[in-house]
């Protein structure tokens, strides 16, 4: 570490302001600041601090997603060869997932930071970890196969039009990650949905559907059994299919406090909720299926557990929360069962009560305001 | 005599100049006012649409300044828009005529919107601001310039969207002929739909705002 710090100390009056490399003084800051605890105090004012600053709230967050990319990366390898018809071991299916993701990941990386860092060193601002978390949620949500061209467009796209122009980290109105997602959806349809995505590679006969794509369609009874889903042995995004390594990685953000337990749970009331009403009301087989399948299937429970408890697109308000969270399960299946156009309804549902969080905490503290002034009165 | 000689100016004289260039930046009716913005998505997909509705606005918000100019001491105040309504409504009426007579195809595209041209926010907005209380000339230079400082950014906005979306310019096959698809180049659906359309105006704002502080509106 010492030996760090002296090289970091050796280039510092370099990349100071005035200095010759100032171009490099945003990049310099977040390296410095990555390693060391930065030594800055606060000048005027009090405030309030605890430990838990962005980076470490961003570093939980990362840690919860490990399970997810690790059996994703898995995933992949295993799909492509279970279409194959071959069996392999544990370690050439990773092997063969990892070699497909991590190319994923360094351009959504290398292109968010890299804007991000163009930015705050326009803006005079430090380069924050905002985008930590997003670079790894956008591999996770694509289909394996995916263009790394496409990636970069869509990430450079997100941080600039979902992220930048409100005004950087903690200003966005939708989820970056979603907001690539939803780009590369409507962009280049061809890639993103249909059965053909899905599996890496896969053999031409073999039927690549994700259990949506075969509900949507009235496959019902080609579902896959609940089990499989639960382990998430079965076709869909990279980090999306496996409700354990989901489960372990909402466990750490609830332990941990930085998710929302309010967010998550009332997402998953709504998403059961719809699923009933949908039971009830029975016009057609997809409506009919058991409520927590639409938990297990899809992308749900991956939005809900880390999309939907982002803190900053999600409402700031308790009882704001618990709207959101409901409004979020209940759209996702409620998209998912009548727009045939829209198989996997979590992301549409995210964005949309993204883009209406404000106003429901507008209308929480209104009233919160009004049931106090009229105890003045009285 | 000698008055009128006086009050009698330059037909480019500095002022009248302003009237026809300020739309086109300072006083942009869409990037600054914020008018007018519906056509402008529903109609960029494609540049030659987009051309031949830049056309018709100018044409009907120009002429129809110069009218109601000419009519403003006539018309009585209380029924002031139902007129304006009128001239701009024959207006419309004899453009889509002539676009359905000489260029079908693009009339076909245009559909409804040119006859929303009506319902367009500009020609309202000049003839009551600028219109009922100036003289024809003025008023021709100034709907002429809100004309195109419409029409440029419809302009660009559909060269964009064209380009990226369907891969064209002017109907010109250019990516095909740069042969990017056989590098794994694909058309961006999203281009074609009106959101990036409204993106892409926002793009032009945020430039053209941050080259030009003085736009930024106080808090």
């Amino acid at each position: 570490m010492k030996a760090l710090r002296k090289i970091l100390d050796n280039i510092k009056p370099h990349v100071q302001k005035g200095g010759k490399f100032e171009m490099f003084r945003s990049t310099f800051d977040a390296m410095e600041t990555l390693f060391f605890v930065p030594d800055h105090v606060t000048l005027k004012g009090s405030h309030i601090r605890d430990g838990v600053d962005m980076k470490r709230t961003m570093i939980t967050v990362f840690i919860a997603l490990i399970p997810a990319l690790l059996f994703g990366m898995w995933n992949v390898g295993y799909q492509h060869f279970r279409s194959l018809g071959e069996t392999v071991e544990l370690w050439p299916a990773f092997w063969y997932g990892f070699l497909k993701v991590l190319p994923i990941l360094i351009v959504s990386y290398v292109v968010g930071l890299g804007i991000e860092i163009i930015f705050a060193q326009k803006r005079g601002h430090e380069v924050n970890e905002g985008f930590f978390v997003s670079g790894l949620l956008i591999p996770l949500v694509l289909p394996p196969d995916i263009p790394l061209w496409m990636v970069a467009v869509a990430t450079a796209f997100a941080v600039i039009i979902g992220k930048e122009v409100f005004g950087g980290t903690g200003m966005n109105i939708l989820n970056p990650a979603l907001t690539a997602r939803a780009f590369l959806f409507f962009a280049y349809p061809s890639f993103m949905s249909g059965d053909k995505v899905w599996i890496s590679d896969k053999a031409d006969a073999f039927s690549g559907a994700t259990p949506l794509g075969d509900a949507l369609v009235g496959h019902i009874d080609k579902l896959p059994n609940p089990m499989d889903m639960i382990i998430g042995i079965i076709p869909g995004s990279v980090g999306e299919t496996s409700i354990i390594a989901i489960g372990i990685g909402a466990l750490i953000l609830l332990y941990t406090g930085v998710g929302s337990w309010r967010i998550l749970f009332s997402t998953i009331a709504g998403g059961l909720f719809m699923g009933y009403l949908f039971n009830l009301w029975g016009l057609n087989d997809y409506m009919n299926i058991p409520p927590y399948y639409h938990l297990i299937m899809g992308g749900f429970a991956f939005g809900a557990v880390f999309m939907a408890t982002d803190p900053v697109t999600a409402a700031q308000t308790n009882k704001g929360k618990y709207i959101y969270g409901f409004l979020i399960g209940l759209m996702a299946v409620l998209i998912r069962v009548f727009n045939p156009a829209y198989p996997e309804g979590m992301m549409l549902a995210i964005l949309l009560m993204n883009v209406f969080a404000p106003l429901i905490d507008h209308y929480v503290v209104e009233a919160n305001i009004k049931r106090r002034l009229k105890r003045v009165k009285a | 005599m000698n008055v009128e000689k006086k009050e009698k100016e330059a037909l480019f004289s500095i002022k009248n100049r302003k009237l026809l260039i300020n739309p086109l930046h300072k006083d942009n009716p869409i990037t600054i006012q914020v008018l007018g913005v519906c056509s402008a998505l529903a109609v960029t997909a494609k540049m030659k649409p987009a051309f031949v509705m830049t056309l018709s606005v100018m044409a009907v918000v120009a002429v129809a300044n110069v009218l109601i100019s000419i009519m403003r001491n006539g018309i009585p105040p209380r029924i002031r828009i139902i007129v304006q309504l009128v001239v701009i409504a024959a207006l419309v009426i004899l453009v889509d005529q002539v676009l359905k007579a000489f260029v079908f195809d693009i009339s076909k595209q245009l559909s409804v919107f040119v006859g929303l041209i009506i319902t367009n926010c500009i020609l309202m907005g000049r003839l009551e601001a600028f219109a009922m209380a100036n003289k024809p000339w003025p008023a021709f230079l100034d709907g002429l310039g809100n004309g195109f400082g419409y029409g440029w950014i419809l302009i660009v906005v559909s060269f964009f969207r064209e380009l990226l979306g369907s891969g064209t310019v002017w109907d010109y096959p250019i990516m095909e002929n740069l042969g990017v698809y056989n590098f794994g180049y694909k058309n961006n659906g999203l281009m074609i739909l009106p959101p990036m359309a409204l993106i892409l105006i926002g793009i032009i704002i945020w430039v053209q705002k941050s080259k030009d502080k003085s736009l930024i509106e106080e808090k």
